[in-house]
């Protein structure tokens, strides 16, 4: 990355401009666009380094050697804007909550953009100033990234892939494979308001309120449960395919099965609502900013407390326990007493028609 | 959520469990049928099979509107899409029902067709509006529920002079579809289906009314309890169903009297009589052909029928050879009994149109009940 001298160029016109093919050409636009907009917002000593890779300190913990915990996603959501956050804040807490999950404190992020021709630079900057506002709130900077403009009619916008890594102490075990029966599930709140944000807006359905997204950086109420010394033994946020697939996976790869109590499992009654509406399982709608939680059964109690003491963990709750399961099934008391599956769901879902 | 958790009331739940449990006679057993894929979704979601006594059973019906669609009609909305290049709009379960040469709309839309789920037709019309160069058709399929807002939109097309809209109408009438498993020598001369009673449709029936079940409960002695889809509606509608029985009566009762009156919606009924007239014929799936069975567009609207305006031939595609869908939709197997349930066939591959929607038996069955065949 090179600095632009200021005074001989035009400043990128936020209010009228678009992306177009020279921002991504490697020419003067393209610098222009990186340091006039990304640097400007994500700046840091890191990035400020102007190379093709960060050079980063050696990852510690408390003074001693860590392990490294590193995770990617890529973000396509349509609309970019949407209540409750964009594509910006949204493309970071995806890859520090992936990250966060893990045990791990999150450390550093990277952001690779694919722009489209086209796209107003004005929606470009507020998309930047998110993701900054998100990565400084989570204490996760972007050090590196990388810019690509495709033509028009080839994008969707913007698509946005972070990575980001972070620092696990030695002896902090969590993964989807420590499951055991006996141990039981929380969830940190509310289920499904993210995809039912996402879908009302791009059905452009209004309700007397507005359904916002939950999407938030995880890491602090993480810590604040790790802090409790409590015996957790996996810890994930249940994104695409909510809570039914993040039980799903789990089941899978502990070789457990679940029951799950219908009539524990929190969701916001207008959620609720606009599910009945376009036909959803809140089980199977994405949150970005919840936590699924298995743990030790006897440590429940002190973990829902530290949760319920987070502001992103006010809605804690027990939804269900781990249970011995050959076929690995995922099961639910409904609430009329019956059972069911929450089998993994087979492509998108889809409403029905009657 | 108000109107919605009254009807949800696991406590209440119970106890008609066991008001069912109380009245049902001993040594009697009870098979009632749910027409609706509506029900069979709410049986499964809510579990209610477990709150029933062993002796009274649930035999699904092809109240499923996807599931009875033949792949010929399928067919001809994948070939509108590829070959003539059309904007093919249909509702979302429509999507994933399995046609010829390994194709469903989806995959469809995969290879270049520009197929797009809509909630309403009125999302059809607009995007006709927005499109003016395109040909814009609506596949239109469903029972009484759905045929309203498809001849709405007919009409609103035809007072805008809007030129590129056309529907491909696929709408089924559901007092045929009774009729014709009442006739079905499984039912009538075997007896290999026992049918003691019917739960009426829902949502059907907020259209078309009760009036037109009061023939099956005259002519073929069966019980019909018209009832809402809520878990508690189809509770409460079994116990009636049940007590219908031990009186040796057959009438027709209406449970959903909160939304059901005896002469239904009479203005959609003008406006769907306005824009349709009966087919002489319809293919089901698993029913096969069925006279007057469903609906076609009236000549007055000739200009809005894709079938008449794309020069339609409608090709029958039988099912695959081990797929028992056909058995099923009638009641005489169920979906545990067919040899392809879960292996081949699964709601990520469905072969058959049952495993598409999960108001489908079997898809109804795999997603939800599967754990108790294994148990």
């Amino acid at each position: 990355m090179g600095e632009v001298k200021r005074g001989y160029v035009r400043p990128l016109d936020l209010k009228h401009g678009c992306v177009d093919l020279t921002h991504g050409s490697g020419g003067r636009s393209m610098v222009q666009l990186i340091s006039e907009l990304f640097a400007k917002h994500l700046g840091n000593e890191y990035l400020g380094q102007g190379n093709d890779g960060a050079v980063l300190p050696a990852p510690t913990f408390r003074g001693r050697p860590g392990r490294l915990v590193m995770s990617t996603d890529s973000h396509v959501v349509s609309p970019l804007f949407f209540p409750g956050g964009d594509i910006g804040c949204l493309s970071v807490h995806g890859t520090v909550n992936d990250v966060a999950v893990m045990g791990a404190t999150p450390l550093y992020l990277s952001a690779g953009f694919i722009l489209e021709e086209g796209f107003p630079l004005g929606d470009l900057a507020r998309i930047v100033e998110s993701m900054a506002a998100a990565a400084k709130e989570a204490g996760m900077p972007v050090v590196t990234g990388d810019t690509k403009v495709v033509e028009r009619g080839k994008g969707d916008g913007v698509f946005i892939t972070t990575t980001g890594v972070g620092v696990l102490p030695d002896g902090l075990e969590l993964g989807g494979s420590r499951a055991r029966p006996g141990d039981v599930i929380l969830v940190s709140g509310s289920l499904g308001d993210h995809g039912v944000a996402i879908m009302s807006k791009r059905e452009n359905l209004t309700f007397e309120a507005t359904i916002e997204s939950d999407t938030a950086a995880l890491n602090g109420l993480i810590a604040a449960m790790l802090a409790t010394g409590a015996g957790l033994r996996c810890l994930r946020d249940p994104t695409r395919g909510g809570l039914a697939a993040t039980l799903n996976e789990i089941a899978g790869q502990s070789g457990v099965g679940m029951m799950l109590y219908e009539k524990a499992i929190p969701v916001k009654p207008v959620v609720a609502a606009a599910c009945e509406f376009l036909g959803l399982d809140p089980l199977y709608v994405a949150n970005e900013g919840k936590l699924v939680v298995i743990c030790d059964a006897p440590d429940a109690e002190l973990l829902l407390n530290a949760m319920r003491a987070h502001p992103l963990g006010r809605d804690a709750c027990y939804i269900g326990d781990v249970i011995a399961d050959d076929h690995h099934f995922v099961q639910m008391t409904t609430t009329f007493g019956g059972k069911r599956i929450v089998d993994w769901l087979a492509g998108d879902q889809l409403p029905r028609i009657c | 959520m108000k109107y919605i958790d009254e009807f949800r009331d696991g406590e209440l739940a119970r106890n008609l469990g066991a008001s069912i449990a109380a009245t049902v006679q001993p040594g009697r057993n009870y098979s009632f049928m749910e027409f609706c894929g509506g029900h069979t979704h709410a049986i499964s979601r809510y579990g209610l099979s477990d709150l029933l006594p062993p002796t009274v059973r649930m035999v699904h019906g092809p109240g499923c509107p996807v599931c009875v669609l033949p792949i010929g009609r399928v067919d001809l909305a994948i070939r509108l899409a590829l070959e003539r290049g059309v904007i093919l709009c249909t509702y979302g379960d429509t999507l994933r029902v399995p046609a010829s040469d390994g194709l469903s709309l989806m995959k469809a839309k995969a290879r270049g067709g520009d197929i797009r789920m809509v909630y309403s037709t009125i999302d059809a019309l607009q995007i006709a509006r927005d499109n003016p160069d395109c040909e814009v058709v609506f596949f239109a399929i469903g029972f009484e529920t759905t045929t309203p807002p498809t001849a709405v939109a007919i009409q609103q097309a035809d007072a805008e002079g809007l030129k590129n809209f056309s529907v491909l109408c696929c709408h089924v009438l559901t007092p045929s579809a009774i009729s014709n498993i009442l006739e079905s020598p499984e039912v009538r001369q075997w007896g290999t289906v026992p049918l003691d009673g019917f739960i009426g449709p829902a949502h059907v029936s907020t259209v078309i009314g009760s009036r037109p079940y009061e023939f099956f409960a005259e002519e073929y002695r069966k019980p019909v309890v018209i009832a809402g889809f809520e878990p508690l509606d189809v509770m409460q509608a079994i116990l009636m169903l049940v007590r219908q029985v031990n009186e040796g009566r057959a009438a027709v009762e209406n449970e959903f009297a909160r939304a059901v009156t005896r002469d239904g919606n009479l203005k959609a009924q003008d406006r769907v009589a306005d824009v349709f007239e009966l087919r002489r014929e319809f293919e089901w799936r698993g029913l096969s052909v069925v006279p007057y069975s469903a609906l076609r567009i009236r000549q007055r609207y000739a200009a809005f029928d894709a079938e008449r305006r794309f020069n339609l031939d409608y090709r029958s595609v039988p099912d695959n050879k081990a797929c028992e869908c056909g058995a099923i939709l009638r009641g005489v197997k169920r979906p545990q009994d067919c040899k392809i349930f879960g292996t081949v066939c699964t709601p990520e591959n469905p072969i058959g149109s049952c495993m598409v929607s999960s108001e489908g038996a079997c898809a109804a069955h795999y997603s939800y009940g599967r754990y108790k065949d294994m148990h």
